[in-house]
């Protein structure tokens, strides 16, 4: 069974909802507390949405100095797979564990709703699952969402592919639409939507289910392989 | 500080008040018992005006495990299911300071609901301003719905519902309540101190300034021009701690290592050590030294009274203080041992030598003043019942219609609640938008419906009326998105309560809820009475708002008000009277008319009614369903209409033979727009009969045009200004 570690800092408030949802696509989830200097055997850890220590300061900027990111990082540079949703998104840039940085939306609220992604790049371990340019149903929920990066640091992800998802309709003015993006490596991924939150057709939406789906795969397959 | 002959006046309590002090202890009280007494005797605290008429309420239903007197009342919604459900005002702190007003009105709610060991899973906020127009409102709006955006999407509890209204009476009185909804996960704490020798420790934020004489300076008394002073008696709200607190204490109940349990909110530590303490006929000796200051040089009587935020008082056995220590440890929260519970009956407070506090715990928390003040109808209500209702024909139907569901009460508040998360813990089967909210409860598959209703000029002409109506109306909302209503929790806002019309007014509305929820089966489990919102003078509309409750059974039988399939049929339910335009949203955006008397409810026809809802739902007989209320069955069918991004077609005149615009926006109670498959129309009727619902098919679902009959419009049209209107609105006056 795959394992998936889910980073909780104090502040964290998406946890639940991200091990529901793996838990019900059928994998183990173990909460790891920020305090820990390791991680526990874990094939996928995950950043959850929230406000990790009350996002004082500026969103992840007290969270990556949390005993346990040294550990995340080292997963990610040994290959591992991780992934930061919203608030996790936000603490890998501050963490310098992917590029660029998420700036208050353009209309300065707090934006809660459902958005349309487009699948821009098919071929990761995140949305192998979908098809390329397929339309994903899945929301949003942040205050910094509006994604930048310096001109050639974009060109750079551009030419890597490493622009994963796009908004079909920009809701926070991010730069080049980007919702979501992985490394060059292609392990580590950040987005802002919430794919937790659209794993059931009750709620409004099952897309959330490739991107999770996809996400499992990889980790099954990299389990197989070593 | 020293007392002095009049400090009591400033505190907020009368000379008859400390002389019932002076009695009780049979000597003059100290400067630190003046002041619990003054937070403990305080309107706000102590129900003193209300109680009386509080206690004709319903209370008890089989379901009802826990009634009015607690944190929070308690409702078993299925088997082995329950829930906690509360509602709270933060009118004052709002106005003074609306971004911590409102942040902290969330904060103080969530504690009740996790006092009794329950995990608030979600939030609904009724907020009421001045006219749009007025450049404050827009300024107290952002801050509001800001404050309440920032602190609950941060502790993680999603905000699914609320209501927005504007109305002149609010402009210097704006009302921000809330309501929170809970589910029990372990076990039902009480806020109770048993056991002499167990110990009582102080969990979460450090003490400080902040909030004092909130209840009694804030809370009780009109505003004026200096009320603008008053910003240091506002709360600052912490919601990082907050979300800390949750875990830790949810934790704590779930481990087993608390006797009793609860928060901190009006009158600081004053109020839970006394309220647990009298409950439990115990006492309690506290060495204050204990508590963590936020500043190094704090009176004891701001320390008893302090109403800094994100705090809960603990009762433990002795042997688990060390367990209860590491809990909080381990999620970074300070908890500090306070004292024991005792035999004596006393709160007993030090300060490492120094005694500041012997007085029975009774005398703060259950002996306060009741008062049962002169009441009287006003004079002016005659005249205004006589006049002219605002029923007038106007001058275009179409331009009508366009008016209304362009004006800040009926636009679409989107720009609102997209600020709020609505969707976290994965239970928001229906959010904001519908009738009523249906969550799904965690772990379950039961699910509940949940509401907010205040139709305040109802009220304002006619209390009685009114009160049935909003009653009525909230159980119509549950019962429209299929869930049976089951209990309400009621926030009374009012003006000053020493005002003999405003006791009327009080009692009227008591009384109106009261025949109302017996009559529709809907038990009070508690709730929130808010004076003195007032200013200059001038009060606002008695305004009761009502939370309603109701369990829908299997998410999946729950309906939205959303249209969902062009051809579908469209059938009112229900019976439309030509009259019904006393306080409704035609008469006073199209005639500017507040008059006449408020529609006419039969709560029989309104128990049939939502009967025929709650039945079908479970049927799966509608494709969707939608209270039929404010702005009439016009606005009712538009909402269907832009929810499900389609249109409709209909003959008004299929509902009888009666002046277009009086089919149209009559606001007559006990009526609901469904919409089923042609096929399922013949069981619809069926069902009508059996309960002797009126029932008329009245068109159909269309894809792209409003066509009422004597007029049409372009879908398009209306939804662009049904979507903008209220965005254009607050951006104008922010610019």
């Amino acid at each position: 069974m795959t394992r998936v570690g889910v980073v909780v800092f104090p502040g964290s408030n998406c946890e639940l909802d991200a091990q529901n949802a793996f838990a019900s696509l059928g994998a183990e989830t173990v909460m790891v507390w920020h305090h820990e200097t390791e991680l526990p055997d874990v094939d996928l850890v995950v950043l959850p949405g929230g406000f990790a220590h009350g996002d004082y300061l500026r969103t992840g900027a007290l969270a990556r100095f949390s005993p346990v990111m040294d550990a995340v990082a080292r997963h990610a540079e040994s290959g591992g797979l991780l992934v930061g949703i919203c608030n996790g998104f936000q603490i890998l840039c501050e963490a310098g564990m992917l590029p660029g940085a998420l700036r208050k939306n353009k209309g300065l609220k707090f934006l809660c709703k459902w958005v349309t992604l487009r699948v821009d790049n098919a071929d990761t371990a995140f949305t192998s699952r979908a098809t390329p340019g397929q339309f994903l149903r899945i929301p949003i929920n942040h205050f910094e969402g509006n994604w930048y990066a310096e001109p050639e640091e974009l060109e750079r992800l551009r030419a890597n592919d490493q622009i994963v998802l796009r908004y079909a309709e920009n809701p926070n003015g991010s730069l080049d639409d980007v919702a979501g993006i992985c490394n060059e490596a292609g392990n580590v991924f950040g987005l802002m939507p919430h794919p937790e939150r659209a794993c059931e057709s009750l709620l409004g939406s099952e897309d959330g289910i490739v991107l999770l789906r996809s996400l499992l795969d990889a980790a099954e397959e990299a389990k197989v392989s070593a | 500080m020293t007392l002095t002959p009049t400090l009591h006046r400033d505190l907020g309590l009368t000379d008859d008040e400390l002389v019932a002090i002076q009695k009780r202890l049979g000597r003059d009280p100290s400067y630190t018992e003046l002041a619990m007494f003054s937070v403990m005797w305080s309107e706000h605290c102590s129900y003193k005006s209300s109680r009386i008429h509080l206690r004709g309420l319903p209370t008890e239903a089989p379901y009802i495990l826990v009634g009015p007197g607690e944190g929070a009342g308690i409702i078993e919604v299925a088997p082995g299911v329950s829930v906690a459900w509360k509602i709270e005002s933060h009118n004052h702190p709002s106005f003074v300071e609306p971004f911590n007003g409102a942040a902290t009105g969330v904060g103080g709610i969530v504690r009740d609901i996790l006092s009794m060991g329950a995990r608030p899973i979600a939030l609904m906020d009724p907020l009421r301003f001045g006219p749009l127009g007025d450049p404050r409102t827009a300024y107290l709006v952002e801050g509001v719905v800001h404050g309440i955006s920032n602190y609950g999407n941060s502790i993680g509890v999603p905000t699914v519902g609320g209501e927005v209204v504007f109305e002149d009476c609010y402009a210097e009185n704006p009302l921000v309540n809330v309501a929170c909804l809970g589910v029990i996960e372990d076990k039902l704490m009480h806020g109770r101190a048993e056991g002499e020798g167990n110990v009582v420790i102080l969990i979460g934020s450090s003490t400080g300034r902040d909030g004092i004489g909130g209840a009694s300076v804030l809370a009780s008394a009109e505003f004026d021009d200096t009320s603008g002073d008053k910003r240091p008696s506002v709360q600052v709200g912490d919601p990082f701690t907050e979300k800390l607190l949750i875990e830790a204490c949810l934790e704590l109940v779930r481990s087993d290592l608390l006797v009793g349990f609860q928060d901190l909110g009006a009158g600081g530590i004053s109020c839970p050590t006394s309220e647990m303490a009298a409950k439990a006929g115990t006492g309690m000796h506290l060495d204050i030294s204990a508590v963590h200051l936020r500043e190094a040089d704090m009176e004891p009587f701001e320390i008893m009274i302090s109403e800094s935020q994100e705090r809960m008082l603990a009762v433990v056995d002795p042997t688990d203080v060390d367990a209860v220590l590491e809990v909080c440890r381990r999620w970074e929260l300070a908890a500090n041992v306070l004292g024991e519970v005792t035999k004596s009956g006393r709160v007993e407070v030090i300060r490492s030598d120094t005694v500041l506090v012997d007085v029975p715990a009774d005398a703060l928390a259950e002996e306060g003043p009741v008062y049962d003040r002169p009441k009287q109808r006003p004079a002016w209500l005659d005249d205004l019942q006589a006049a002219d209702n605002g029923d007038g024909a106007p001058g275009d139907l179409r331009d009508a219609f366009m008016q209304l569901l362009s004006s800040p009460a009926m636009a679409s508040k989107r720009w609102v609640w997209e600020q709020y998360d609505h969707m976290i813990f994965l239970g928001t089967v229906q959010g904001p938008g519908g009738d009523a909210a249906v969550i799904r409860l965690p772990n379950t598959e039961v699910a509940v419906a949940i509401t907010v209703d205040g139709p305040g000029r109802y009220c304002y002409l006619d209390p009685y009326d009114g009160a049935r109506l909003a009653v009525a109306e909230a159980a119509r909302n549950v019962a429209a998105v299929g869930g049976r209503p089951l209990a309400i929790t009621n926030c009374l806002n009012f003006g000053n309560p020493e005002k003999p019309e405003v006791m009327w007014q009080f009692s009227e509305v008591v009384r109106g809820i009261g025949d109302a929820c017996r009559e529709l089966g809907t038990p009070v489990t508690g709730g929130n009475v808010s004076f003195y919102n007032e200013t200059k003078g001038r009060a606002i509309y008695p305004t009761p708002v009502i939370g309603m409750l109701g369990s829908v059974g299997d998410p999946r039988d729950s309906v939205g008000l959303a249209f969902r399939d062009p051809g579908d049929a469209i059938v009112v339910l229900g019976a439309t009277d030509p009259d019904d335009f006393g306080g409704s949203e035609y008469a006073k955006t199209v005639n500017g008319t507040i008059a006449g008397r408020p529609p006419r409810l039969d709560l029989a026809r309104e128990k049939a009614l939502q009967a025929v809802l709650i039945e079908g739902a479970r049927d799966r007989l509608f494709s969707s369903a939608h209270d039929c209320s404010g702005g009439g069955l016009a606005v009712t069918l538009a909402e269907s209409a832009l929810a499900g991004e389609l249109g409709f077609s209909v003959d008004p005149s299929r509902l009888g033979d009666l002046e277009p615009h009086r089919l149209l926006f009559s606001e007559s109670p006990s009526r609901a727009v469904v919409s089923c498959s042609p096929e399922r129309v013949e069981a619809v009727r069926e069902l009508a009969d059996a309960y002797e619902v009126p029932f008329a098919v009245a068109g159909k679902v269309e894809t792209d045009i409003f066509d009422l009959g004597t007029f049409r419009a372009e879908a398009d049209v209306v939804r662009e200004v049904f979507d903008k209107a209220f965005e254009a609105a607050m951006t104008a006056r922010l610019s």
